[in-house]
């Protein structure tokens, strides 16, 4: 079932991570790679952040950095607003009439809130991956195909490579190859959810904010789509939310603990699952409510 | 009341023994009464429409049979002259040659308007604009066709005639428009469902990809609801061909085989009516021809709903 080009080294810290949540964590201390995660350029600046939708305030004023080529973690129960940041990071909440915020929230220097700023030209630098898996009932090639044609004219050869490359760094060329004409829908789950994230990285963005990208998902595939955010880190600045500890654990560098619409804590994620500075993070990473 | 008294919180046990048990044999009588008696309504409609294809049939070969006419007159001739001159002719295509100018001319305004205000519905009208103008739409679908006849006679041919295009009085260009009109609200009421039945996380998906409102409607919306639009498609093309009343009013009574909208047509349905309207005896030729040309019809609509299935099912794509 593993993809020929993954790394073998992911086999073993995943199914250490798999074992015990906290050894991939302790493995990064020990590695040194913690102290990089702070000295990272900054990507996303989040000062006193309110959001709200009608009344009902979502989000209370929040602060915390995203830096840049790291995975970011939002972990907190249902409800908690990590949903409705991740979605004004790209602006989707432009499609809920009653939603509005406040306070800074600036990428790479852009005011991600104001409100004469091209969200087109954000969501090329800021791609998405859903919590369902939503391809478009197009063939595999169209899928990918289809945000880079929205942008860019090609001649037939360019596109064809950067399609291949789109589902090669997704880890899905090898399966759909001989298939890429053939309808997506007919793609197993978690296929279509790197399909989804083959589609995101082909736009060229610098950004990928992922909803809760395997809750829709069996384990197996679910480990698959783990390997590949930990490859595409190199690459991209991922914001993840998550309702699995473990997995946030596991993949990420910092980790954001939110809680009815405030940020608890945030820091890296050796921290924060190993010494919690406040009781109610210590309470939720280690089960005893949400 | 009864008086037990129970400590707060605790629990009673369940009386499984209360109230009085259901007679079985009621029960089996009524659940075999109930099959039965769905099963008589679901034969009884099942039964109605074969018999009217039944009669259909049997007076079409009654009319076949008459000395004056043959199938291949009938199929291959291109003259339709039931009632008037010394030498009746029984060609058929100039009926559905009229049938065809009207739907045709319906069908050019129906289909790319009620698709374009279905989108406009579905993907950029505010949610309140939304509200009132579906509804509004739909009443065009409530008022009787007749009405909609005299609109055509009284109010398109007359404006067409200022407007500078030379129609006749009763012309095809004119009843074309009318059933356009009519179909509209099918075209656009069926298409806005399909439409708004694609689901919300596609949207997302294109959005995300740097999407505008119109890529998204075009690329990906309209393609996902393809088979849902091409059936209102059908449905309204089917609905244009067996239109009547309109046609009856405002596109005339002359069967000529022309492919000019300004002329004057008669549609099959057209001439239907002027047969059943008292011009012929119940024995005669005319009378009789009239259930071939209904015949002839029902094949036309049957068709359109074969293709239209297929198309469909080509199209349908699954979402979830």
């Amino acid at each position: 079932m593993r993809h020929a080009d993954a790394p073998s080294l992911l086999k073993e810290s995943r199914e250490s991570a798999a074992l015990n949540p906290l050894a991939n964590v302790a493995r990064l201390g020990v590695a040194g790679q913690a102290d990089s995660t702070t000295r990272a350029p900054v990507a996303l600046t989040v000062r006193d952040f309110s959001a709200w939708y009608g009344s009902f305030q979502a989000i209370k004023s929040v602060s915390f950095e995203v830096r840049t080529k790291r995975v970011t973690a939002l972990i907190g129960p249902s409800g908690c607003g990590k949903s409705t940041f991740l979605r004004w990071i790209n602006r989707m909440n432009d499609m809920v009439a009653s939603a509005r915020a406040e306070g800074t929230l600036n990428l790479h220097g852009i005011d991600l809130l104001d409100q004469r700023m091209d969200v087109v030209d954000l969501r090329r630098r800021v791609g998405m991956v859903f919590q369902k898996p939503n391809p478009f009932p197009k063939s595999i090639y169209d899928n990918i195909a289809f945000g880079p044609r929205l942008h860019r004219s090609f001649r037939r050869a360019e596109l064809d490579r950067l399609v291949e490359q789109s589902l090669r760094h997704a880890a899905l060329w090898e399966e759909v190859k001989d298939r890429l004409h053939d309808s997506a829908l007919g793609l197993s789950g978690g296929q279509q959810q790197r399909l989804c994230i083959a589609r995101a990285i082909a736009v060229g963005p610098e950004v990928l904010l992922m909803d809760e990208p395997c809750s829709a998902l069996d384990p197996q595939a679910t480990l698959r789509i783990e390997d590949l955010i930990r490859q595409l880190r190199s690459e991209y600045t991922i914001v993840i939310v998550t309702h699995n500890m473990q997995q946030a654990a596991r993949i990420s560098d910092v980790t954001a603990f939110f809680y009815e619409g405030a940020l608890i804590e945030a820091g890296r994620t050796i921290d924060l699952f190993t010494k919690p500075q406040k009781k109610q993070t210590e309470e939720y990473v280690t089960g005893r409510f949400g | 009341m009864t008086t037990i008294q129970a400590q707060p919180g605790a629990l009673l046990p369940l009386d499984h023994s209360a109230g009085r048990e259901r007679s079985r044999t009621l029960r089996r009588f009524r659940e075999a009464f109930m099959t039965a008696a769905l099963m008589a309504c679901a034969i009884f409609s099942t039964l109605t429409t074969f018999a009217i294809i039944g009669v259909l049939l049997e007076e079409t070969r009654r009319f076949f049979t008459m000395p004056d006419v043959s199938p291949g007159e009938f199929f291959l001739t291109a003259t339709w002259q039931p009632l008037l001159g010394a030498e009746k002719h029984f060609g058929v295509w100039p009926l559905v040659c009229g049938t065809m100018l009207v739907t045709g001319v319906s069908a050019l305004l129906a289909l790319p308007l009620g698709l374009i205000t279905a989108i406009y519905l579905s993907e950029y009208a505010p949610r309140g604009l939304r509200a009132v103008l579906k509804p509004v739409l739909e009443i065009l679908a409530g008022i009787p066709t007749v009405v909609y006849g005299f609109f055509a006679l009284t109010f398109i041919t007359p404006a067409l005639l200022g407007a500078g295009v030379e129609v006749d009085s009763y012309n095809a260009l004119s009843a074309g428009l009318a059933v356009g009109i009519m179909t509209l609200p099918i075209v656009c009421s069926l298409s806005e469902d399909a439409l708004q039945a694609v689901p919300r996380s596609l949207r997302e998906g294109a959005y995300a990809c740097g999407g505008t409102r119109l890529d998204v409607s075009l690329r990906v919306v309209v393609p996902a609801a393809l088979s849902g639009i091409i059936a209102s498609f059908l449905l309204a093309i089917a609905r244009a061909i067996g239109e009547t009343m309109i046609v009856a009013l405002a596109a005339g009574g002359l069967a000529q085989l022309t492919a000019d909208p300004r002329d004057q047509v008669q549609t099959m349905t057209g001439y239907m009516v002027q047969i059943f309207l008292g011009d012929a005896s119940a024995a005669g030729v005319e009378y009789r021809s009239s259930y071939a040309v209904a015949f002839m019809l029902f094949l036309m609509t049957l068709v359109v709903t074969i293709v239209g299935y297929r198309i469909m099912r080509r199209y349908r794509e699954e979402y979830q």
